[in-house]
């Protein structure tokens, strides 16, 4: 039987070290709402997302109730939204209508994201992909929690620098779109190689071809509780240190499986995964860079952070592979700035900069995110990061990412608000010398050699 | 066939006060809830409860049951938390 330490223990995790579920995210096949009529696909689409996810909020709440664990996001993926429309779009403006179909049906729910305004290109662009595409900024105006992804490329296949190029240009048209909410879209927008199909963390989910109707994936989170098991554990050596972090990671995802489990069960939609990701909110005491700052850093960015890093992503997966038989996602550790006060401190005081962090994009989960940049870098050199972050991710067979922010406006030195779990930024210097000529160069990067297993 | 048993875990943690066991089990002698075990501990003055109880026959919603206790918890200004046992079984047990 259970006994009083380990309730307290339990209980001290949630309430102390904000142990939370991070979302309960509904993934929702759109493939049978595709029509020749835009009208008809919309009503289509709506018509499903309000049958199947009904009770998805209430649902969420209830389990955090009953089980005395906040459930902090509902949320809901769906396919991605070039597929869907790619027999009754014909202008960028047509798929702009179904960016706005998702954000009325994300409202009527109460989910407070949808994701999945996006387009696989990790080869080539249909024409639909390419006007889905240049409708994101539109859509990242004018909607308020539709969340847009594109995948550039895979270890499979290469990389598309046709889209590496123009996503470069819609990062500049979103920031400009919304340069009175300091460039907010583009904290709404993801560009990313090998992204997963099953993926339940904004902005970069989406429901992808390979998953069934409708699936549970559930995302946890717990870098406080990390922090702290690792405060009564200075000086110990690398194996100890390594052991209690999986012991962590375990207990944290059997949480998920269970809040999975039971959402899938009350709500009759099969589970999919467990995403065991260390996700920094700006709360304090919830921050990867204190992890970090633990293992024995001054500030992440001091030489040791990439090791640091590798050791705790790691031993992340094995703790949580270990306690549900499908973890996925990104399961890892996220390394956002704007999000994590540890992350900003270190901007701040000159430890950490965008190269760094695209070194520790090698050995983490995920990619350069939330980083806010002068709002007058230019398309190319946007592009330019956006092609080494997908040969990272490429080569080393790991999702990658950015979500970076020109905050139109704005230079180095200031500071950009964004709200919420957001959080703020300070504006980071982005190198100076041009990759124009590269960029301009037509085609796609081909797959590495380690690719070919067949 | 018989519903297998609902278990919860029943949490006070505050200031040590007259009456916090009297309070909560006359409660749960009126929702029908059956007390399985019961242990105390003090922490850095701070005294916690725990309990076991059975909710298979609780005549009211686990949301109101955990409402009226923390209502109970806040008049003598204590912290009464019930959650499903299935959360620290899950955690702590393979």
């Amino acid at each position: 039987m259970i006994n009083i330490s380990e309730v307290l223990e339990t209980n001290r995790m949630i309430l102390k070290e904000n142990l939370d579920v991070r979302t309960i995210t509904m993934g929702v096949s759109l493939l049978d709402c595709a029509d020749s009529s835009l009208r008809k696909t919309c009503s289509n689409i709506r018509a499903k997302l309000m049958r199947l996810a009904k009770d998805l909020v209430k649902t969420g709440d209830d389990i955090g109730r009953e089980f005395g664990v906040p459930v902090v996001n509902k949320r809901i993926s769906v396919t991605p939204a070039a597929i869907v429309g790619s027999s009754c779009c014909r202008r960028p403006d047509d798929f702009a209508a179904i960016a706005r179909t998702l954000d009325g049906a994300a409202k009527s729910l109460g989910v407070n994201f949808i994701g999945g305004y996006s387009a696989v290109v990790s080869k080539g662009m249909t024409p639909a992909d390419e006007m889905l595409i240049r409708s994101i900024p539109e859509a990242m105006a004018e909607t308020e929690r539709v969340c847009s992804s594109v995948n550039v490329g895979s270890t499979k296949t290469g990389i598309d620098m046709d889209a590496v190029r123009l996503m470069g240009e819609i990062v500049r048209e979103t920031a400009q779109l919304t340069r009175k909410r300091d460039s907010i879209g583009c904290a709404k927008l993801v560009v990313l190689c090998n992204a997963p199909d099953d993926n339940p963390f904004m902005a970069g989910a989406f429901h992808g071809v390979s998953e069934g109707d409708a699936v549970i994936n559930v995302g946890v989170s717990g870098p406080g509780v990390v922090h702290h098991v690792l405060k009564s554990m200075r000086g110990a050596d690398f194996g100890t240190l390594c052991e209690a972090i999986k012991r962590t990671a375990f207990k944290i995802t059997r949480v998920g499986q269970l809040v999975a489990q039971e959402a899938s069960r009350r709500l009759g939609v099969p589970f999919g995964i467990i995403d065991l990701s260390l996700a920094p909110t700006p709360a304090v005491g919830d921050s990867v860079a204190d992890i970090l700052k633990e293992i024995g850093l001054e500030h992440p960015g001091a030489p040791g952070t990439t090791a640091a890093l590798a050791l705790l992503n790691d031993q992340v997966k094995k703790g949580g592979v270990m306690a549900s038989s499908y973890v996925g996602g990104l399961s890892g550790a996220f390394i956002p700035v704007s999000e994590d006060q540890g992350m900003i401190d270190a901007v701040n005081a000159g430890a950490l900069t965008i190269e760094k962090l695209e070194a520790m994009t090698c050995v983490c989960s995920v990619g350069l995110d939330m980083i806010a940049i002068p709002g007058s870098t230019s398309a190319s050199t946007i592009s330019g990061i956006i092609a080494d972050e997908a040969a990272i991710g490429m080569v080393n067979q790991k999702t990658t990412a950015v979500r970076i922010i020109p905050v139109i406006g704005k230079r180095v030195g200031q500071c950009v608000e964004f709200g919420g779990l957001l959080g703020h930024a300070p504006i980071m210097p982005v190198s100076k010398f041009s990759c124009r000529r590269m960029i301009e160069r037509r085609g796609r990067i081909p797959a590495p050699i380690h690719s070919f297993k067949n | 066939m018989r519903a297998a048993m609902k278990k919860a875990i029943i949490t006070v943690v505050g200031k040590d006060t007259v009456g916090i066991i009297a309070r909560t089990s006359a409660y749960l002698a009126k929702a029908n809830i059956n007390i399985l075990d019961i242990s105390q501990t003090v922490v850095q003055d701070y005294f916690n409860m725990m309990m076991i109880v059975d909710v298979t026959g609780c005549r009211r919603s686990f949301e109101k049951l955990s409402a009226d206790l923390a209502e109970i918890g806040f008049g003598m200004g204590l912290e009464i938390r019930c959650q499903r046992s299935d959360i620290f079984e899950r955690m702590h047990r393979v």
